[in-house]
């Protein structure tokens, strides 16, 4: 019988362990009492943590009282807004989190649906995006690298996390093209993330990366990068010496915004609701916390002027992609 | 270099020292010991099985605890290659060589405790050696290119072909191929186009590595249980050895001590090649030990030498070891084991590779750290526990293959939420039995697999750094350098079929 025990211990032990995961899920219908986020992404991504943060520092702080996650990957985020979308009534409280790529995959087509086949809640934070070089680059400034390109191409090359076509091929194909150079000219080299990207400008593979502020912002602290320029509205307090592109001269703003949304015709008391729990939540200090922590921009658009956000940077987006070939 | 490193050691014992890190490296040594043991279930199984249990996880923790698991399989591996002479898997084939007629000689104990001891040397003298070994080529890899990096993988992928296939090179190189294609699903990377997705959205994020390694190893290796009927085990009463004399004389200590330090090195420094890993650090060990003992115990090889015992069971442990090397400093994978490793750290949020050495070192120093505790552990563990462990080769199959097939499906489905992936499991499973019972090896397609993904990425990337010319093979020295080590590493199936060659006239 021995061998018995030890055979159950070992499947005791392992489905205690298991259990730490396994999260329960549950919806009701009231005012905002409790949340079901809906995480197009598997545990550990962007989205993950924005959406368990939220729901962490609501919960904390007493503003609702309960959330519940649901992970469902699959389809580059389309499986989950699928599966909003065709069970939305029983979905009243449940919330998608989203980001830039819901506007991108809906240009490229990756799923037929787009941001307005949903309610628009908030936008939450962002990261913006910045140009960046190593420390023991020649390059000082923006202009210094614009000039460089116009007289040879090649010899200013862009690495980045995201696919070609992706948020980071975008962003300093519209800034080039606002110095008055050709986007197609641009050579961007791609890597699967942000962190390879970032190895990969350090080895001397490329001289510029596009990346995200939050991404550069811990190595330029440690004297490793040099961080060009900011494409914020306004320069940010982590790193008041950074022009943003405004400054230098060419007219680009992008924010890779973080943001939620409900299911489609969703009852606009219930809406507004939403909008006000999330608002209350920048003013305590459970969110305040999870914020630093993580390095995240707050980026508060309730609504409309949410809808309206997103409507120009689809425009934006989409003109650079048509220019690109990657959309007709 | 040498304060940093101190520092770094420093990080890593203190990260060693949380309780639950202590418990976790307990834990994954004596579950890896467990699973290892049986027979057919090797690392990579334990492994791939032991992720889920690690998602709740720091993943500094985590990769103690699967570090643990992977060590402690090999260890526990010997004990059915002695005992019942069915190696777990190949990393211990070299071990039943003369462990098993030890044990028909009436020295069961004693052939286990050697192996212990033997483990336990290789493993230790290993972890110092990447110590030293690994922050030195994490600063040297910080220089490192796209181009180079295109050049590893392509030493990684023949190092695969000409050993992992042991005698079966044809079949392994197609394995590597069909990874290789199976690698090519999903969104590309360097155009955004989709490939092979048949239109479908479930397949545009491509193939998920855990799922592959799962569906291939601990899924097929339980219906394998119950299809192939294993004679031997099945006959294995345990009671009917005796393990009064675990004990090993002070004059067997000398005769197997310097075997134990060749073979560490030995071991070490094959594990560290990409693609090679324990199998042939195991293997490559005896053939020396063969070849450097006198004639009158050279004889004894094969028949009981205590020396061919020690030396398979100090290299693959020291292999496994060196493994970390490239999977710590350079984000690649040194083995089968090693490569589902890499995708738990990469489903940990963290990017292996040189960065991680500076961004998280308390992943990398607490990992390496951890397996000195680990090695004792196990030698504690394993030493008065074995007769009580060998009990374990006699538990039923109709209770073991269910509990894998549930942690196995479980495992998967606990990362993404996709019952989709379920779906594809079982299909991969299906295919994969088939190949199985064709006796194609596994381990390439995974390497293959994760290999072809990075060597893709990487070629694409080197040739529009370089203006879409490939003269970066040979102008580049690194590039060079690694390249070089590919064409020698090519040319050692000779050497090996030699080895083989001599194993066969015996």
């Amino acid at each position: 019988m021995k061998k018995r025990h030890l055979l159950f211990l070992t499947t005791f032990l392992l489905t205690g362990l298991l259990g730490f995961t396994v999260m329960a899920s549950t919806a009701a219908a009231s005012e905002v009492e409790e949340i079901h986020f809906l995480i197009p992404g598997g545990a550990g991504g962007g989205w993950d943590g924005t959406a368990r943060g939220v729901g962490k520092a609501l919960l904390d702080s007493g503003l609702i009282e309960e959330a519940s996650f649901e992970n469902m990957s699959g389809g580059g985020g389309g499986k989950a807004l699928n599966h909003l979308i065709s069970t939305a009534t029983r979905q009243e409280n449940t919330l998608l989190v989203n980001s830039t790529p819901i506007i991108i995959r809906s240009l490229t087509g990756v799923f037929p649906q787009s941001f307005r086949d949903l309610t628009p809640i908030a936008s939450v934070i962002a990261d913006y995006a910045a140009l960046v070089v190593p420390t023991d680059s020649k390059y000082q400034s923006l202009e210094e690298v614009i000039a460089d390109f116009k007289n040879d191409p090649r010899s200013v090359k862009v690495a980045g996390g995201s696919v070609k076509g992706g948020m980071d091929h975008l962003v300093p194909a519209m800034i080039f093209e606002a110095a008055g150079v050709d986007p197609l000219q641009l050579v961007y080299v791609p890597y699967d993330a942000g962190g390879k990207a970032m190895a990969g400008l350090l080895s001397g593979d490329t001289q510029l990366l596009s990346t995200g502020f939050g991404e550069a912002v811990g190595l330029a602290n440690q004297g490793e990068v040099r961080i060009l320029v900011v494409t914020s509205a306004e320069r940010l307090s982590q790193a008041p010496d950074v022009p943003t592109v405004k400054e230098a001269g060419y007219d680009v703003t992008f924010a890779n915004w973080r943001g939620f949304f409900a299911i489609p015709e969703l009852n606009p008391a219930k809406a507004e609701a939403y909008r006000a729990v999330l608002k209350e939540m920048y003013d305590k200090p459970e969110w305040e916390e999870i914020r630093s922590q993580r390095g995240w921009q707050n980026l508060y658009q309730p609504g409309d002027e949410f809808f309206t956000f997103l409507e120009k940077q689809e425009q934006d987006i989409g003109g650079m992609m048509r220019k690109l070939g990657f959309i007709q | 270099m040498w304060e940093g490193m101190i520092s770094g050691m420093a990080t890593g014992i203190t990260t060693t020292l949380i309780p639950i890190n202590i418990a976790m490296v307990l834990f994954g040594c004596f579950s890896g010991s467990l699973i290892g043991m049986l027979p057919g279930l090797g690392p990579i199984t334990a492994v791939a099985l032991m992720i889920p249990v690690t998602y709740g996880l720091e993943p500094t923790t985590g990769m103690v605890l699967l570090a643990g698991v992977y060590y402690g399989a090999i260890f526990g591996g010997s004990t059915s290659s002695i005992l019942i002479n069915a190696p777990g898997e190949a990393a211990t084939v070299a071990t039943a060589i003369d462990g098993y007629p030890l044990a028909r000689q009436g020295y069961p104990g004693k052939a286990l405790a050697i192996a212990a001891y033997s483990s336990f040397s290789g493993g230790t003298i290993a972890v110092v050696l990447l110590m030293f070994f690994a922050p030195m080529l994490a600063s040297v890899a910080k220089s490192f290119q796209s181009a180079d990096y295109f050049a590893l993988m392509i030493l990684g992928l023949t190092a695969v072909s000409a050993f992992a296939g042991r005698g079966r090179v044809l079949k392994a190189l197609l394995m590597v191929v069909l990874g290789l294609m199976l690698a090519t699903v999903g969104t590309d990377q360097t155009s955004g186009v989709q490939r092979f997705t048949f239109g479908s959205l479930e397949l545009l994020d491509g193939i998920e590595f855990l799922l592959l390694a799962m569906a291939t190893f601990a899924l097929t290796e339980a219906l394998l249980l119950v299809l192939k009927r294993d004679p031997s085990s099945d006959s294995f009463k345990p009671k009917t050895i005796g393990f009064k004399s675990l004990k090993v004389t002070g004059k067997e200590f000398k005769l197997i001590a310097p075997s134990v330090l060749r073979s560490s090195l030995l071991g070490f420094f094959i594990g560290v090649l990409p693609g090679a890993g324990a199998t042939l650090g195991s293997f490559m060990s005896y053939g020396m030990e063969r070849n450097l003992a006198p004639p009158e115990e050279q004889k004894k090889f094969g028949k009981g030498s205590l020396r061919g015992l020690a030396a398979p069971e100090t290299g693959n442990n020291a292999a496994s070891s060196g493994s970390f090397v490239p999977l710590l400093t350079l984000g690649i994978p040194g083995s089968g084991t090693t490569a589902v490793m890499l995708g738990a750290l990469i489903a940990y949020g963290i990017e292996p590779g040189p960065r991680m050495f500076v961004e998280r070192p308390d992943v990398f120093w607490g990992v390496i750290m951890s397996m000195y505790l680990g090695n004792v552990f196990l030698l504690i563990l394993n030493l008065p526990l074995i007769p009580y462990f060998a009990r374990l080769l006699a538990i039923p199959r109709n209770l073991m293959v269910p509990i894998i097939l549930f942690f196995s499906l479980m495992g998967v489905y606990l990362v993404t939420f996709n019952d989709f992936d379920i779906m594809m499991m079982v299909f991969f499973c299906i295919a994969a039995l088939a190949f199985r019972l064709m006796n194609f090896p596994m381990a390439p397609l995974l390497l293959g697999f994760i290999l072809g993904g990075l060597m893709e990425d990487n070629l694409r990337r080197s040739l529009m750094i370089y203006d879409e010319s490939m003269s970066f093979m040979w102008e580049r020295p690194i590039t060079l350098v690694i390249n070089v080590c590919t064409i020698f590493i090519l040319s050692l199936p000779l050497i090996r079929s030699m080895l083989t060659k001599a194993k066969d006239t015996r």
